[in-house]
């Protein structure tokens, strides 16, 4: 039987504010355990909480980033649960009156332009963090540095339809968020996070299959990975004439599987309520369309705007638009520059290539904008041969040093000079009289042996260019 | 000579103010009344006399070198024991908090320090604000002042016998439905319920958060006016305190209360109210009569539904604010357990007291899925009716009257197994809270040696009036002056 898969994703993205949600303790990753909190966010007797305005404001511009209506009233709830990590045990989270709903973002899927919906998007705080000890001791610590980080949850619609799909939805929607500066978006430290829901159906029922939800999936990658798994789980079990149960499973990245963590019975009941302790949060039209006047230019738009103002193809703005940081990157480089195309060429090339083979961010690599800009420069102009300049790249990579410098210390300096190449090509035309005459009978692959030697004659430094048209000048 | 103990706030200030006294005469007084009165009634659960006699001394100081003295200089406070107070254990009554001690102050404790009061110990409280009687209390059980075989009332109940006693000249309490005034009205003193969002919450261990107010004990009216104008005011610590100006709440008293309007809701003079208490209020409504007020009878239909909208709504805010005491960061964790779900279950059920589990339950119940709109959210509707009904009622009326308690204070263990006669001793102040409006409790007599107090409520923040028609009361009445023997 064909399958149809059906996904739909919660991300939760910590917000960048510089205080907590709900007191005034600094939000910060990392930090010496238990430093930045306070009888706020460690849910002592009698303290209350304070809703920070920037996390409305973060919040909201999410919301309009991802099209989504913005609700003049809306108001904070408590998700009771107990857990260790969670001080108060509730979370002040949203629960009937999300800040924002109804959006949409747009993704490409084999060329073809698709939308996913987004139902809602809301503010919660987050847990603190649980440190094990190992077996031989036993017991657990609490770190609340953490507790009480701003979070918005973004739902989208059950509009995946791949695993592919739902990982290019991430990658745009984490693309979005670091575009608006409102959150740092590392999976890997947690300050974005995603579960994700994923039934089957057979093609052509209209009712959805039983779904379960995954969890703990650190990367983009891996949430393709678990995708894909329990996509092919669920296929095995139906074929084989079982049901899905509904549960909660967990990711395990090193041996590549889903696990059940908990059924539909054993969930939890959070006895959601209206938080007393907050006031509703009342936004005003004005209020908001300041916060849209002010909203940073999206990935699509600058994606348009690097075709138009930098005359390269679609496809290489799509990739270099796709991350904010990539986008800048480039942006400096190509700035003014005449050769912009050659520019996206590298940063799609070697300098993606580089930052995936050594793992690397982009801020963290030594190759300064300049430098990219400086080593186009030395192609155009002749001074470097192209197969050079991967070597330059190579070692500016390593040593931080500018490629000018690298090209004289490496010896990679190209011969340019006409009166000197003359000189060459009649030396080699001379020492190869069978294959000017073989070029002159028409055998034009003679002449790709003729430069072939005066490549050699210069010990690899001349400039092919120059080489080919003295020969064919001589020749003719 | 006269007893010092037995004196206001505003006469010993004045006393202090004249040099007739010094901070330390005042705390030897309450000191020695306490040491002489506390092992028979109870009140006390924590003194702080050390830092007491500390915070003496510097006023005393600033007195002899002439400095500006605040307002409530040397004056001794006593505190309920769910009020925050740095450094001083605040145990809610409660094994769970049995040796907790919060980092910080409450705001109205500060407030009220920073005026020059001084704490002289923190008083006994049903656990964590539940029950009529104090008799809920983890620790020990406080008794009236008038009979000490009876209880003073609850959940306030050690700050208001604290108060009828002479062991404090004041004293601050919270008031979920009723924990101040019902008290106050069992131990013949002053008790105020201020409207909602008045007094910051900060510190104020939750109970029922859309509920809970700091209120003071006072010995008389105008102490009481004197401490609203200290307690109240804006706290952006406390998202639901009030941005608003409060004025001058001692500029009430000693006005005249000719053409005033006052209502009688009759719902709150039928049944299950002791007729005794019935008449001595209505005596009193006619002093006020006497002296101009017009009065009139009036139906409030949905207060009687008052009393199950709170024990849901109220329930279900303090199931989720006391989930935090699971014996993982503080308070009390059970010694045996073997995985996390047992050191859950085990710290709470050996931590809190009956009536606290039992509220637990009901809120948890009333708040479950399936439950939720048949409970709570019907309980949110009703609420809603019954402010608007104020709020009418209100329009036509400067003050409304009611009995405080619909009885005097009842034998101690005469309610304990008796859970519903024990809720209807809130019957008359539930409905206050419910529409988080103001309201007093004054004196307004004996019935069988046993005080017995009178409502007066207002609109939100109406504080003026019921001021102004409670000090007139007083000054024609001596109900206040009345104390217990000892």
């Amino acid at each position: 039987m064909n399958y149809e898969t059906i996904i739909g994703l919660e991300i939760h993205a910590e917000l960048s504010t510089k205080t907590k949600a709900f007191c005034n303790c600094k939000n910060e990753f990392g930090g010496e355990v238990n430093t930045n909190c306070c009888p706020v966010c460690m849910g002592y007797p009698g303290a209350l909480p304070v809703l920070n305005k920037k996390v409305v404001e973060y919040a909201v511009k999410a919301g309009l980033a991802l099209g989504c209506e913005i609700s003049l009233y809306s108001k904070t709830d408590r998700k009771n649960y107990f857990y260790p990590d969670l001080p108060k045990a509730y979370q002040i989270s949203q629960y009937d009156t999300p800040l924002c709903k109804n959006g949409k973002i747009k993704i490409e899927v084999d060329g073809k332009e698709k939308y996913i919906g987004i139902t809602r998007i809301h503010i919660e705080e987050d847990a603190g963090k649980l440190i094990h000890g190992t077996e031989s001791e036993d017991y657990s610590l609490v770190d609340f540095n953490r507790s009480g980080v701003p979070l918005i949850e973004i739902v989208s619609e059950p509009d995946i339809r791949s695993p592919l799909e739902a990982r290019l939805y991430l990658e745009k929607l984490k693309g979005i968020l670091e575009y608006l500066e409102i959150s740092d978006c590392k999976m890997q430290e947690g300050s974005l996070r995603c579960d994700a829901n994923i039934s089957i159906r057979p093609v052509g029922q209209k009712e959805f299959g039983t779904k379960t939800e995954i969890k703990n999936m650190n990367s983009m990658k891996a949430l393709q990975r678990a995708l894909e798994y329990e996509e092919e789980r669920h296929k095995k079990v139906l074929s084989e004439g079982g049901t899905i149960v509904q549960e909660t499973r967990r990711w395990d990245e090193a041996k590549g599987i889903t696990v059940s963590m908990r059924t539909k019975e054993q969930a939890h009941d959070y006895r959601y309520f209206p938080e007393p302790d907050l006031v509703p949060i009342i936004l005003t039209e004005e209020w908001i369309e300041g916060i849209k006047k002010d909203l940073p230019e999206l990935p699509d738009e600058k994606r348009k705007r690097f075709v138009r103002e930098y005359g390269i193809p679609d496809y290489d703005a799509s990739v270099l638009t796709l991350t904010k940081e990539l986008s800048d990157f480039f942006e400096t480089c190509a700035k003014g520059h005449k050769n912009p195309k050659a520019i996206s060429n590298w940063v799609m090339g070697e300098v993606l290539r580089i930052m995936k083979e050594k793992e690397l961010e982009l801020k963290d690599l030594r190759i300064k904008p300049e430098f990219l800009r400086k080593l186009v420069d030395l192609v155009d102009e002749g001074v470097l041969s192209s197969t050079g300049a991967k070597q330059v790249f190579e070692e500016m990579f390593k040593t931080g040093e500018e490629p000018e410098s690298l090209v004289d210390k490496l010896g990679l300096r190209q011969i340019s000079d006409e009166g000197a190449i003359v000189e060459l090509v009649k030396k080699v035309l001379s020492e190869n009289q069978k294959s000017v005459e073989d070029y002159k009978n028409g055998k034009t692959n003679a002449l790709g042996y003729l430069v072939g030697q005066c490549m050699k004659a210069s010990k690899g430094k001349g400039n092919p260019q120059i080489i080919n048209k003295i020969l064919k000048d001589l020749l003719s | 000579m006269l007893e010092l103990h037995s004196l206001t706030i505003h006469e010993i200030r004045d006393m202090l103010r004249a040099g007739q006294i010094c901070s330390k005469d005042i705390l030897d007084s309450v000191y020695s009344r306490i040491e002489a009165l506390d092992d028979k009634i109870g009140a006390y659960l924590t003194l702080t006399k050390e830092e007491a006699y500390e915070a003496a001394a510097i006023i005393d100081k600033k007195i002899a070198e002439g400095e500006k003295l605040g307002d409530l200089a040397g004056i001794p406070m006593a505190i309920k024991d769910n009020i925050s107070t740095k450094g001083v254990k605040t145990t809610c009554a409660s094994k769970m908090l049995e040796n907790y001690v919060p980092p910080f102050d409450a705001h109205a404790y500060e407030k009220l320090k920073e005026a020059g009061a001084i704490l002289i110990g923190k008083t006994n409280l049903d656990e964590f604000a539940m029950g009529s009687s104090t008799e809920n209390s983890a620790f020990k059980i406080t008794r009236n002042p008038w009979d000490l075989e009876r209880v003073p009332g609850g959940s306030s109940g050690g700050s208001a016998a604290a108060v009828a006693s002479d062991e404090a000249y004041f004293a601050l309490g919270s008031d979920t439905g009723g924990s101040i005034r019902q008290p106050a009205s069992l131990c013949g003193v002053v008790g105020f319920k201020p409207t909602y969002g008045a007094v910051s919450r900060y510190g104020l261990v939750a109970f029922g958060s859309s509920f809970d107010q700091i209120g003071p004990f006072t010995k008389d009216v105008e102490d009481c006016a004197i401490l609203l104008n200290h307690l109240y005011g804006h706290d952006k610590k406390d998202s639901t305190s009030l941005n608003v100006e409060f004025g001058d709440f001692t500029e009430a008293l000693n006005k005249d209360i000719k053409g005033m309007r006052i209502g009688l809701p009759e719902e709150y003079f039928g049944e299950g109210i002791d007729p005794e208490v019935k008449k001595l209020v209505l005596d009193g409504v006619k002093v006020l009569e006497g002296l101009g007020a017009h009065v009139e009878e009036i139906s409030l239909p949905y207060s009687k539904y008052a009393l199950p909208v709170y024990y849901i709504a109220a329930s279900a805010e303090a199931s989720s604010n006391l989930a935090r005491y699971d014996g993982v960061r503080y308070g009390y964790r059970a010694k045996d357990y073997s995985s996390l779900e047992e050191l859950y279950v085990n710290s709470r059920s050996e931590g809190f007291g009956e009536e606290v589990k039992l509220r637990i339950m009901l809120g948890t119940y009333t708040l479950s899925s399936g439950y939720y709109d048949a409970y709570y959210n019907k309980a949110l509707k009703v609420r809603r009716l019954i402010k608007q009904e104020f709020e009418e009622a209100f329009e036509k009326y400067d003050v409304l009257i009611s009995p405080t308690s619909p009885t005097t204070a009842f034998k101690i263990g005469e309610r304990t197994d008796d859970q519903l006669a024990m809720y209807m001793s809130d019957i008359c102040t539930v409905p206050i809270n419910i529409a988080g409006i103001p309201a007093i409790s004054v004196p307004c007599g004996l019935s069988k040696g046993l005080p017995v107090g009178m409502q007066i409520m207002s609109k939100s923040l109406g504080e003026a009036s019921i001021i102004k028609v409670a000090h007139a009361f007083e000054q024609n009445t001596n109900f206040t002056k009345k104390k217990p023997t000892l």
